[in-house]
C-alpha cells in the first residue's frame, strides 16, 4: 500500500510481479557503478604507485577526495541509496552516521595530535 | 482553579482522538531498514578503528613502516577481487529479480569464490607479515593495522559463510519471499564491506606508503 506509493514515485516502469519489498535494480546501474568504481580505484593506485604526486599533503587530499567520491558511487549504484526508500529513514540514519563518523574521526585526530604537540619537549 | 479540572471532559468531546491512522506511518518492510541500521552501527565500529589507526598509524616503535611492509600490487589485486565480487553480487540480484534460481545461485557462487580469493590473499599477506616479525605485537602501528584490516577480513569471512548458507537455502526452497529478503540483506552487507574497503585501501595502504 504505502510501499507501492513510495515505489511508484521513483520507478516509472516498476513491475509488480515480484515481492513488493524489493527495490527494483537495473543492469545499467550496476555496470555504471562498476565502471565508475574501477576508474576511481585505478587513478589513486596509479598516483601512488607511479609517484606522480610528490607533496604528501596534496596526495592525502587527492586520495581522500577520490575515496569520498567512490563511496558515494557505491552508495548510489550498489546500495541503491536515495531519499525515498523506507520513507526517507535510510537516508536520515545514513546522514546521522556520517555526522557521527566525522565527529569521531576528526575529533579523535584533533584531540590526540593536539595533545601530542602539547606534550612535546620544548626546544627553545 | 476549579476551571482547569472541568476542562478535560469538554476537550475530549471536541477532539476525538484518532487511534487508527488511515495511512500506516511505518515503512512496509522493516527488515531492510533494520538491517541498514545494523550496518550503520557497524560503521561506527569501523569509524573508531579508523580513528585509532589514524592516531597510532605512524608510531613504528623503531619497527618497520608501512612503506617498507605494504605490497601495493597485492592490495590492488585484492581490491580488484572485492570490486568484481560487488558487481557479480549485483548480477545475482538481477537474476533474483528475474526469478532465475539457477542464475542467482551461479552468480552467488562466483561472488563467494571472489570473496574466498580476497581472504586467501589477505591471509597470505598477514602470514607474510608475521613471518617477517611484523606481527601485531611489534608496534602500535601494526596493532592498529591488524585490528582494522582484520576486523574487515572477519566481516568478509562471516559474509562468505552467510552467502554459502543462503545458497543452500535457495537451493532447497527456491526464491521464496524469506530468501529474497535475506538476499537483499546480504547484498547490503556485501556492498557495505566494499565501501569499508575503499577506506582501508585509501587510508591504510595508499597513504601508508606515501
Amino acid at each position: 500500500m504505502s510501499a507501492h506509493e513510495l515505489h511508484a514515485g521513483h520507478g516509472g516502469h516498476h513491475q509488480d510481479d515480484h515481492h513488493h519489498d524489493d527495490i527494483h535494480v537495473t543492469r545499467g546501474d550496476y555496470v555504471k557503478g562498476f565502471v565508475l568504481a574501477v576508474i576511481l580505484t585505478a587513478i589513486p593506485f596509479w598516483l601512488v604507485m607511479s609517484g606522480a604526486i610528490q607533496d604528501r599533503t596534496t596526495a592525502v587530499l587527492v586520495l581522500g577526495l577520490f575515496a569520498a567520491v567512490q563511496i558515494v558511487v557505491h552508495m548510489v549504484y550498489f546500495l541503491h541509496m536515495n531519499g525515498k526508500i523506507q520513507g526517507g529513514w535510510t537516508m536520515l540514519s545514513t546522514l546521522f552516521t556520517i555526522v557521527f563518523l566525522a565527529v569521531t574521526i576528526a575529533g579523535t585526530l584533533w584531540v590526540m595530535f593536539h595533545m601530542n604537540a602539547a606534550m612535546m619537549p620544548a626546544h627553545p | 482553579m476549579s476551571d482547569t479540572h472541568t476542562l478535560p471532559a469538554g476537550a475530549a468531546a471536541l477532539a476525538a482522538r484518532q487511534y487508527h491512522l488511515a495511512h500506516e506511518p511505518h515503512p512496509e518492510n522493516g527488515t531492510s531498514l533494520g538491517f541498514w541500521l545494523y550496518l550503520m552501527s557497524d560503521c561506527l565500529i569501523f569509524a573508531v578503528l579508523f580513528a585509532t589507526y589514524g592516531v597510532l598509524g605512524r608510531n613504528y616503535a623503531g619497527g618497520p613502516t608501512g612503506a617498507e611492509l605494504f605490497d601495493l600490487k597485492l592490495v590492488a589485486i585484492n581490491t580488484a577481487f572485492l570490486l568484481l565480487s560487488s558487481i557479480t553480487f549485483g548480477f545475482a540480484m538481477l537474476s533474483k529479480q528475474q526469478r532465475d534460481v539457477r542464475g542467482t545461485l551461479a552468480w552467488l557462487a562466483v561472488t563467494g569464490l571472489l570473496g574466498l580469493a580476497f581472504l586467501a590473499v589477505e591471509l597470505y599477506e598477514f602470514a607474510h607479515l608475521l613471518h617477517e616479525g611484523a606481527g601485531p605485537q611489534r608496534s602500535a602501528f601494526l596493532s592498529s593495522f591488524f585490528t582494522l584490516v582484520g576486523t574487515h577480513g572477519l566481516h568478509v569471512t562471516f559474509g562468505t559463510i552467510w552467502l554459502v548458507t543462503l545458497m543452500i537455502q535457495i537451493g532447497k526452497h527456491g526464491l521464496i519471499p524469506e530468501n529474497t529478503r535475506r538476499l537483499n540483506c546480504l547484498s547490503m552487507f556485501w556492498h557495505f564491506l566494499d565501501v569499508v574497503w575503499i577506506g582501508v585501501f585509501t587510508f591504510v595502504y595508499l597513504m601508508g606508503v606515501l
